[in-house]
């Protein structure tokens, strides 16, 4: 059965179409990857679906349910997490605050104006924590932690929100060799683990065909492969796309 | 690794400590009115209440700057609306005092709710600011110009103050009226800033996109927020007016706005108590200073400079640095 279905959504930029008419289905349970040169529009698309952009035409239904139009909260109330290309934490506040306001919030705390704060959820917050491995930082002010941390920490705080479907924008950007390796493991484990499906973005072509269990080509706004990571490493038109048609021509 | 526990263990172990700190700033609040009536004057006794209503004024709006990162250039509204339905309650309507108490802070929440309404869906700083000065300026209009309701440019002389809190012999009575409800107001605020809530406040001010994309309805939340400041606020406002006993119009203008940024800002925003600071520092130097030159902007327009410039967190943010080096230092 399919968590997410999207059916012909478009939207478009003054005279530029980024997303022009996309057919999409992530199948419960699987890790689906959307690939593409750079402005091919998956960014945007991860906007409209998670409703941060309103979209221009067409519609998204999550879990059979049509969230065109919803905003955010709604959404992620549902149970669709996302993370963005730009990790997006709350740099001043410490990496368990991060974890716990969201904890907090999302157990319906958010609004108790004289509990203490301090001492509801903390082993909950330690879980994550420990989950995404940031335990040992837990006191550090999360806006100085390295690139890499700060994208753990912005999975966890998804994962704080209880999702069933994680929205990744490329979980792994900024990050070493051996991080990545160690966040393809960690998002996969977790993923079985919870039964969660997953889409995400990603440039790291070696990491997409490692995890993914279907793979959508997307350029220029629209879908130009679907498949199989097998199918679409033999597809042509992604051949052209990533290596370029006449790799000799430069001589 | 349990941090909960280890932290837990640090706070028992400083418990004592606490109690020892409590018990001497309990002792101080008592004594100051007694020593400053013997030792100084009752002028400085007055100087000490004013600080305690813009302390309470500027922790009240901190919430909405500090933790909500809201820059509200609007503040003086609900001081004033405060002030003006106490005193416009108690001359016109002779209402009884209590009454007069505890409707005006509802007052000063609901004109809150109203500006807040508007001015929580703007999205940027310089235009969040100018909102909130423009609804202002507004009340400030409506208060110098409805003349045959609020008095005009008259303001509102000699407000009906009962004899228990009477400030014509000495001020010590009114000293322990106002320090009580400023302390409540205050422990209600420390509460605030500790719950749940806080910690809401805090993520949207840190990011109000990732706030939104874990669920927070970024809106309402800084709503409740610039409601329950305007509340306190309009508290302020109240001990201000039995403090003065009479009230002008110019409590309600752009510049009293301004005033309570200052006061955040030399204190300290990130500090709880900064503002409070803040509000000791201006309301000292400001009668310091004007005994003795006219030119006091000249002077608060400097050392603003050189705070924003070189200590942006404030006096206070400067002395905790300070302190915490200094503690680590002595470990080593």
């Amino acid at each position: 059965m399919a968590v997410l279905e999207i059916k012909g959504l478009r939207k478009k930029f003054g005279g530029v179409m980024a997303v022009a008419g996309v057919d999409l289905e992530v199948q419960e349970g699987t890790i689906h990857s959307i690939i593409g040169p750079n402005g091919a529009g998956k960014s945007t698309l991860f906007n409209l679906i998670s409703g941060y952009y309103p979209s221009d035409g067409g519609q998204v239904f999550f879990k059979g349910k049509d969230i065109t139009g919803l905003s955010p909260q709604e959404i992620v109330k549902m149970g669709m997490g996302r993370s963005f290309q730009v990790t997006e934490i709350f740099p001043k506040l410490t990496v368990f605050a991060n974890i716990h306001a969201t904890i907090l919030y999302h157990r319906g705390e958010g609004l108790r104006l004289f509990k203490n704060a301090g001492r509801l959820f903390r082993e909950e917050t330690e879980e994550i924590l420990s989950m995404v491995g940031l335990i040992d930082k837990a006191a550090e002010t999360s806006g100085t932690l390295a690139a890499g941390d700060r994208k753990r920490l912005e999975f966890g705080i998804v994962l704080a929100t209880k999702p069933d479907l994680l929205l990744l924008d490329e979980p792994t950007c900024g990050m070493s060799p051996a991080e990545t390796s160690e966040t393809i493991d960690l998002i996969q484990e977790i993923a079985a683990e919870k039964a969660l499906s997953v889409l995400f973005t990603e440039h790291k072509m070696d990491m997409v065909f490692c995890i993914a269990s279907s793979i959508t080509v997307l350029n220029f706004g629209t879908i130009i492969a679907a498949g199989k990571p097998e199918d679409i490493r033999a597809n042509e038109k992604v051949q052209q796309i990533y290596f370029g048609e006449d790799q000799c021509s430069l001589k | 690794m349990d941090i909960g526990r280890a932290k837990r263990g640090a706070t028992e172990r400083s418990n004592t400590e606490k109690w020892l700190w409590g018990g001497i700033s309990c002792l101080a609040l008592i004594a100051i009115p007694f020593v400053l009536e013997k030792g100084f004057s009752q002028y400085d006794l007055y100087l000490v209440i004013k600080i305690l209503v813009f302390a309470l004024f500027a922790m009240s709006f901190n919430l909405v700057l500090g933790y909500g990162g809201m820059m509200s250039f609007g503040h003086a509204a609900f001081f004033g609306v405060g002030a003006y339905c106490f005193s416009l309650l108690l001359v016109r309507a002779s209402c009884p005092l209590v009454l007069a108490f505890l409707a005006a802070p509802f007052a000063a929440a609901i004109v809150g709710l109203i500006i807040g309404y508007f001015s929580v869906k703007i999205k940027g700083v310089f235009y969040f600011a100018t909102i909130t000065l423009s609804f202002a300026q507004l009340v400030y209009i409506l208060a110098f110009k409805w003349r045959s309701f609020t008095f005009g440019d008259d303001g509102i002389q000699g407000i009906p103050v009962p004899a228990f809190i009477s400030t014509d012999v000495s001020y010590i009575p009114y000293y322990f009226f106002a320090l009580v409800i400023t302390l409540i107001c205050i422990y209600v605020l420390w509460k605030i800033s500790k719950s749940p809530f806080g910690m809401m406040l805090m993520s949207l001010r840190e990011n109000p996109e990732r706030a939104a994309f874990i669920g927070i309805k970024v809106e309402r939340y800084r709503l409740i927020a610039f409601v329950i400041s305007a509340f306190f606020s309009g508290v302020a406002g109240v001990l201000y007016a039995l403090l003065e006993t009479s009230i002008a119009p110019e409590i309600l203008y752009w510049s009293m706005s301004g005033d309570v940024i200052l006061m955040g800002l030399l204190g300290g925003m990130t500090l709880f108590l900064g503002p409070a600071l803040g509000a000791a520092i201006m309301v000292f130097l400001n009668s310091f200073i004007t005994s003795y030159t006219e030119y006091w902007g000249l002077f608060l327009g400097t050392t603003l400079i050189l705070i924003v410039l070189f200590f942006p967190k404030g006096l206070g943010g400067l002395a905790v640095e300070k302190y915490r080096t200094w503690v680590k230092g002595k470990k080593k």
